[in-house]
This record gives structure tokens, C-alpha cells and sequence, in this order.
């Protein structure tokens, strides 16, 4: 019968066996897998010049994109709560873009403006002696792609929430707009954005699918951790493939700590 | 003019007037400009080589054989995989908001990891734990299964993350009221619980499904790109690999209309959603004045009815 508790258990040993067969075993698995013969062949794996590459690169990806799509997700937001700009719908669905979109998607849509065979940007900046398609531009942009909602998506709830009653009395105390901003808007709003900034760079850390496809594979030097991974499992190198896993692995379960840490700060 | 006004301190009393008109210009110009040259500019160039050949090279391309096998590989393994997730979402944001447990925190942060772990790394766990070299001795890696369990890991936190916020802001007067009367526990989640949570779990659903569609790197290595287990981004991967990028990109316009319908849905169950709020007069405003009282006194009752129950 309906017992209270006796649904509540079921439902308990329902939802926690989903999560622990779902996410938990998987888990626990890859750090037994990679620690299996001892802690040398992953460690020898990454320390690897084109292991070393592979992370140099990737945090030259977060080095770039994290900064550029914080400072427009921040802008962005910005616009769209407080100054309700002609427009502000469709830039608030445009920005959705990258969500609704596959990052193969993503990847192609780069590949085909760019690339020297046709493209519509590419044989100029060929011809300027850029080359973006299977190398690090085109990764960062297709970075940049993948990653670009998540500051705005974060901030744009909180800017919401505070109201904009205390930066009307900074500007009528005298603040002008950049005063206003780092004085009062900047420290109002920062655990939002700080949340928005871990998304962004635990996307653009591990994002696979959009740079696969405009990075070439080139070992050594258009590979981030993410196509380490793969293209080492295709070579059935599989210290390399678990030994980068962890370290992304070990990334992620920061990320989490992060934005644990985050949301406590903004609800408190 | 207006690069004058960007000046402020030179006439700051002028400026303080008139900047945040300039500076809103300037802002919505360069936020124009970069979601233009980064967003706008390749999903143009994409929609123009999926026709430059004509519309019915675009049209062979989207029903070839193999694209339609992709398109309902993808549209029927996220259908199966929404359902599912639906399902134990629900369960686990009921969990998380309703029960207590001990280790209720670590559940709690670990629901995003699908999130924050790089779907290629997702890809090769699953092929090791549901591969040949399985603990358990079952293998069903490059099979459809694959693809569906793939699925089911990137997109388990939407409907949790959807149905969550709803359930805490929920008031339990209605379900007491409905105890009251006599309605058991299941009548009580059918004909209020899960009316309530209606929107979030469809808006969760729609986004999860809307994930699922382009998914790539999750069912890479774990389901492979053989003929009957290649989703559409895995075929779009291959077309690519082949050199047939008109192909690529007639089959990913289709991909990401599909996509687009999704998020369609999910700003419209959110706009229905907010409308009714208002309209029955429940409140769900933030308002700091309002809310507190009303929890607490929630919260009040809910510490009885535990106290009660022990």
C-alpha cells in the first residue's frame, strides 16, 4: 500500500540508483582505469611534448575566449536589462544560438567561411597571410562560439533582481556611467557573473565536436586535451587517452566545486 | 558628436546626461558588430552553401538514404531519452527539494556533471564501462542502446535543473488541504504536484531534446558512426571528412531548424508559463518583503508534518 514511507524509499533507491549507475560508476571508473598500473603511464602520457602541446593550447583557448566573452556577455547584459535597446528581442535570441545548436554545426559553419576554397573570408586572409581554418584562430572562434550565451544567460537574471535604484542614486550623487558601473553595478552583480565565467570555461575547456572540425587533428599542433583524447584512444594509446581524461576529469569536478561555491555566494 | 560626448570629462555635467543615450548606441553597436562577425556571419555562409548548388541538389542531400536514417536515429533516440530523463528528473528534483538524506549536497552538485565533464571524456568512459572491456561483461557499445545511454548522461541535469526551482517555490498548502480530504499520496502528486511542475518539466524536456539533437562528442567513440547507429551530427561529421560540405551543410539546415523548434517551445511554454503565474495571483515574486513570510510558515508546517511522521 501507499505507505509514506515506503514510496518515499522507493523513490529514494529510484533516483540515487539512477544517478550512481548513470554518473557515479562512470566516475569512479575512469580513475580506476587510469591509476590502474600505477600512476606512471598516465603522468608519462601527459607530460608528453604533445601532451604538453595539447594543455598549453587548450588554456590558450580559455586565455582567449573566457576574457572576450565575459566582457561582451557582462556589455550585453547590461544593454539588454537597463537600456531595453530597439532590437534587445532579437539579440536575446540570437544569443541562444549556440545552445540550440549542434557543435558540429558550429564547426562547419566556420569551416565553410573560412576555408581558402571558396569561403567568403578565407581567400583574402589567405592572401593577408592568415591562416584560420586548422589552426589556433579558427579553434578560438569556434571556442568563442560554443561558449558565447553563458556570462549573458547568468548575468542577465541578476541585473534583473538587484534593480537599478542604487546606480540612479550613485548618478545622482555624481557618479558618471564608468563610476557607476565598477562601484555599484560591478560588486552588485559579481557572483553571477563569476558563475557565468566557470560555465564559459569549463565549455571552452572541453569542447570537442566545433574545434574538431576547423582544427585539422594536427598532432603536436592544433590539438587541445579534448582531441588528445580522441585521437589517442584511435591510436589505442590508452595511457594517453585516460591520462588526459583524468586531468579533464579532475577539471570538471573543480568546476563543480566552483559553482557550488557560487550559488551559495549569490543566495547569500 | 557622439565620439565628443565619449568624453565625459571634459563637460561632465553635460556628459552625465547624455551618456547613458551614447553609450547604450555604442554598446548595442559593438554587441551588433560581435555577435554579427562571430554568430551571424558563418550560420550565413552556412545557409548559403547548403543552396549553392540549387534547391534540389539541397533537397537530394537532405533524403538521401543514410540522412534519413541519421535524422530518425537522432529524432527517436532523444525522443526515447527525454521520456526517460523526464521521468527520473522529476523523481530527483523531488529528492533533492522534499527529502532529506545523508549526502543530499553531493547529489545535489553532482546532477551538473554532465555539464562540466567534456563530452569526449563522457564518450570513452562509457565505451569502458559498456564496452568490451566492461567490469560487468555486458558490451553494447556501437549499438543504438549506445546511443540512447549516451544521450541519457549528456542531458540527465536539464529536467532536474528545470523542475527544481519550481517544486521549492511551490506552496504545500494545496497538498495539505488535499491530505486533509483524504487523497492519497499518488492522487495528491497527480492532480497537484505534477500540474504545478507541468511547465518546468515541459520546458526541461524541451531543452534537453533540443540537446540531444546535435549531440556529438558523447556518442562518438561509445556508438561509432557505423550505418545504423550514426546520429545526423555524426553524419555531418562524415559528409565533411569526404570533402561533400554542401551536403554537410543542407543536412545540418535541417538539424538546426529542428533545434530551433525546440527553443521556439521552450520561450513559449515560458512566456504561458509566466502569464499564468501572474494571472492567479500566486506570489512568485521575489519581493523580499512577501517571500520570507510565506516560506517560513511553509517551512513551519513542513517541520511539523516531519515531526508527526516520526
Amino acid at each position: 500500500m501507499s505507505n509514506p514511507s515506503t514510496s518515499r524509499w522507493g523513490l529514494r533507491v529510484l533516483g540515487l540508483g539512477y544517478i550512481f549507475l548513470l554518473l557515479l560508476v562512470p566516475l569512479g571508473l575512469i580513475f580506476y582505469k587510469t591509476f590502474e598500473d600505477g600512476i606512471t603511464p598516465p603522468l608519462d602520457a601527459i607530460t608528453s611534448p604533445d601532451g604538453l602541446h595539447a594543455l598549453k593550447l587548450t588554456l590558450i583557448m580559455v586565455a582567449i575566449a573566457v576574457p572576450l566573452n565575459t566582457i561582451f556577455g557582462v556589455g550585453c547584459a547590461l544593454l539588454l536589462v537597463r537600456h531595453r535597446a530597439r532590437g534587445s528581442a532579437i539579440i536575446d535570441s540570437i544569443i541562444n544560438l549556440p545552445f540550440a545548436m549542434s557543435p558540429v554545426v558550429i564547426g562547419l559553419s566556420l569551416f565553410i567561411l573560412y576555408s581558402t576554397n571558396g569561403g567568403w573570408l578565407g581567400p583574402s586572409l589567405a592572401e593577408a597571410g592568415i591562416k584560420v581554418l586548422f589552426s589556433v584562430p579558427g579553434m578560438v572562434l569556434a571556442s568563442i562560439f560554443v561558449s558565447l550565451p553563458f556570462v549573458v544567460r547568468e548575468t542577465v537574471p541578476v541585473l534583473q533582481e538587484i534593480g537599478n535604484e542604487q546606480e540612479q542614486a550613485a548618478s545622482t550623487l555624481g557618479a558618471n556611467a564608468w563610476q557607476t558601473f565598477w562601484r555599484v553595478t560591478l560588486p552588485a552583480i559579481r557572483w553571477g557573473v563569476a558563475y557565468g565565467v566557470v560555465l564559459t570555461t569549463a565549455r571552452v575547456l572541453g569542447e570537442f565536436g566545433a574545434v574538431s572540425i576547423v582544427s585539422g587533428h594536427i598532432s603536436g599542433q592544433t590539438q587541445t586535451l579534448a582531441l588528445y583524447v580522441e585521437n589517442n584512444y584511435q591510436n589505442f594509446n590508452l595511457p594517453g587517452a585516460f591520462g588526459a581524461s583524468v586531468l579533464l576529469a579532475l577539471l570538471a569536478l573543480a568546476t563543480l566545486l566552483a559553482m557550488n561555491f557560487l550559488k551559495r555566494k549569490e543566495a547569500a | 558628436m557622439e565620439a565628443h560626448a565619449a568624453h565625459p570629462s571634459s563637460t561632465p555635467r553635460a556628459a552625465r546626461l547624455r551618456l547613458p543615450g551614447v553609450g547604450a548606441g555604442l554598446g548595442r553597436g559593438l554587441v551588433v558588430l560581435y555577435l554579427s562577425v562571430l554568430v551571424l556571419l558563418p550560420l550565413a555562409a552556412l545557409a548559403a552553401k547548403s543552396l549553392s548548388e540549387g534547391l534540389d541538389s539541397f533537397w537530394t542531400q537532405v533524403t538521401a538514404p543514410a540522412a534519413i536514417n541519421a535524422l530518425e536515429l537522432t529524432v527517436g533516440a532523444s525522443l526515447i531519452v527525454v521520456i526517460i530523463n523526464g521521468f527520473f528528473g522529476t523523481i530527483l528534483a523531488w529528492l533533492l527539494v522534499r527529502d532529506n538524506f545523508p549526502g543530499k549536497g553531493v547529489v545535489n552538485a553532482v546532477i551538473d556533471l554532465p555539464f562540466a565533464l567534456p563530452t569526449i571524456v563522457a564518450s570513452l568512459i562509457l565505451i569502458e564501462l559498456w564496452g568490451k572491456h566492461s567490469p560487468f561483461g555486458i558490451d553494447f557499445a556501437l549499438t543504438r542502446t549506445a546511443v540512447v545511454v549516451a544521450l541519457m548522461f549528456v542531458t540527465l541535469p536539464f529536467v532536474v535543473r528545470a523542475v527544481q526551482p519550481l517544486l521549492i517555490e511551490m506552496d504545500r498548502d494545496m497538498e495539505e488541504a488535499a491530505a486533509s480530504l483524504g487523497a492519497g499520496g499518488f492522487t495528491i502528486f497527480r492532480k497537484i504536484i505534477f500540474p504545478n511542475l507541468l511547465p518546468g518539466l515541459a520546458a526541461g524536456i524541451a531543452l534537453a531534446f533540443a540537446r540531444a539533437l546535435g549531440e556529438f562528442g558523447s556518442v562518438l567513440l561509445f556508438a561509432g558512426g557505423l550505418a545504423d547507429t550514426k546520429v545526423s551530427s555524426v553524419y555531418i561529421s562524415q559528409l565533411i571528412e569526404t570533402g561533400n560540405a554542401q551536403g554537410a551543410a543542407a543536412v545540418s539546415v535541417v538539424l538546426l531548424i529542428c533545434s530551433l523548434l525546440c527553443l521556439v517551445l521552450v520561450s513559449l511554454i515560458q512566456r504561458w508559463s509566466s502569464r499564468h503565474e501572474r494571472s492567479s495571483g500566486l506570489t512568485t515574486m521575489p519581493m523580499s518583503g512577501f517571500d520570507p513570510g510565506v516560506s517560513s510558515i511553509s517551512s513551519a508546517q513542513h517541520d511539523e508534518e516531519d515531526d508527526e511522521r516520526e
